[in-house]
């Protein structure tokens, strides 16, 4: 299989993309896991459907409303332009924050399971030994929840490598920058280049098939194991 | 009232709707038809209230492909005849190519006055991004690369420039001001939501090859009657002035500016 030097940047930049999102929404969606999984309080089903809201939205919406929330007009345009960082469409950086909300509850809703599974016996057990919850979510909770951890950062990467739609809108198509493997592979069938779209496609259909097989293959083990 | 009566009354029904020989015909057309295509496909309408017609738009490149593999597309107007061309060699039509207008390429922005620039402009520092469409597929992107490659400019602003799918969508790109300025179709320019927003620069067309568009009934469409009225229609004189209006420079017609 032969690659031409666009075609590996373009996986190149995935492989960077879909990294740099998972490492993001391992810090920040592991607290909003936690909190959904321990909370009585009201908001927790409001707050749970806005994280699994890109689950349902299609990703054209999510495009067109960041492209206007990034836009010089937008919000989030004006307070990046008034920090000095410029307009963040058509950027990696904006890449990643899409990306982010994009793949939020790939991460959020195995780790709100894996936690939930864990549930209050080993918290009580630990604070009975005086650790302090910081300590017990650290030294108890993440050692048990490790394959949800592992579940949801290998579902949130897979799932940022197959991002397209929100790419399409924002990306701006630049080779390097936002110019994903998805997006490669819709320029070479656009241009009639199919010979290079299946050597791609099929390093993709690979790629995702071994993802899956990952973690149905993994899934008695853990059980086995606990 | 006897029972079987919305029976019969649905079957001659749709018997009426068969022999009324209202046919409805699927138009892909090259993103920049977008507002002209719009217009003569509601004047057409008018004039043939029985006959239904629907007009996709996307990159000229795309719609290429999809008719190679079956899409059910009935003509095809493309904004670079090259296309239509080598489908009628590949026996995909059922008409030869046919020419429809030249289309032209401006500068446009939706926050500054473009038409006091001119492509030199691009190199101010203070324009971050521009915006043409993809090269590779959509031919708007290909004349917009061509201009810029025979005024040296390409590679001083190749870093400044982002890709639109399609010239429609280049356009998208500066309205929501994500880009400052772009490289689009005179025919967009001018339509009147753009127009309101910023001034245009009409790029001179000697600095790229024509922008020659052509269209083709396709090879499913050749028992249409329809396809062929639609595709006589766009030769008629309300039809030409559309494309006028939109700044399209039609066939035997001398370049008006």
């Amino acid at each position: 299989m032969h690659l031409s030097e666009n075609d590996f940047q373009a996986i190149l930049l995935t492989i960077r993309l879909a990294s740099i999102v998972t490492l993001i929404l391992l810090v920040l969606g592991t607290p909003i896991a936690w909190w959904l999984s321990r909370t009585r309080s009201r908001l927790k089903g409001p707050v749970g459907a806005v994280v699994a809201l890109p689950l349902v939205l299609p990703p054209s919406v999510l495009g067109f409303y960041l492209l206007l929330v990034m836009g010089p007009n937008g919000p989030l345009g004006q307070l990046t332009q008034a920090l000095g960082i410029g307009l963040l469409a058509f950027t990696f950086e904006g890449l990643v924050i899409a990306s982010v909300f994009y793949s939020l509850p790939f991460m959020v809703q195995p780790l709100q399971n894996a936690f939930e599974a864990v549930g209050e016996r080993p918290l009580e057990v630990a604070a009975t030994l005086r650790a302090s919850r910081l300590d017990t979510f650290f030294t108890v909770v993440v050692p048990l929840a490790l394959p949800g951890f592992l579940t949801s950062s290998i579902l949130t990467f897979a799932h940022t490598v197959g991002e397209f739609g929100v790419v399409l809108m924002i990306g701006g198509n630049i080779p390097g920058v936002t110019r994903v493997a998805s997006v490669q592979i819709y320029d070479h069938v656009e241009a009639m280049e199919f010979s290079q779209a299946h050597h791609l496609s099929a390093m993709m259909l690979i790629f995702s098939f071994l993802v899956l097989l990952a973690l149905y293959v993994w899934r008695p083990n853990r059980k086995k194991g606990t | 009232m006897n029972k079987i009566n919305p029976l019969i009354l649905m079957c001659s029904l749709l018997f009426i709707t068969s022999t009324a020989h209202a046919e409805k015909i699927t138009i892909a057309a090259a993103a920049d038809l977008k507002f002209a295509m719009d217009e003569i496909a509601a004047e057409f309408k008018k004039a043939n209230p029985d006959d239904e017609i629907e007009a996709i738009y996307g990159s000229s490149g795309k719609f290429n492909t999809q008719i190679r593999q079956g899409a059910p597309y009935d003509l095809y107007f493309s904004a670079d005849i090259a296309f239509p061309r080598d489908l009628a060699k590949s026996g995909l039509a059922a008409s030869e190519a046919i020419p429809y207008a030249v289309g032209r390429i401006v500068l446009w922005s939706a926050t500054q006055d473009a038409s006091t620039m001119t492509l030199e402009s691009l190199t101010d520092p203070q324009i971050t991004r521009i915006a043409i469409a993809n090269p590779k597929h959509a031919p708007y992107g290909k004349r917009a690369q061509e201009a810029l490659l025979s005024t040296n400019l390409w590679d001083k602003v190749e870093k400044k420039l982002i890709y639109g799918e399609n010239i429609a969508h280049t356009a998208q790109f500066v309205q929501t001001g994500n880009a400052q300025v772009g490289i689009i179709a005179l025919s967009l320019a001018v339509n009147p939501e753009l127009t309101s927003k910023g001034g245009y620069w009409l790029i001179p067309d000697n600095f790229h090859e024509p922008l020659e568009q052509g269209y083709i009934i396709t090879r499913r469409a050749a028992d249409s009657n329809l396809a062929q009225h639609f595709a006589d229609y766009m030769g008629s004189l309300p039809a030409r002035a559309v494309m006028t209006k939109y700044g399209f420079v039609l066939p035997g017609e001398a370049s008006g500016k």
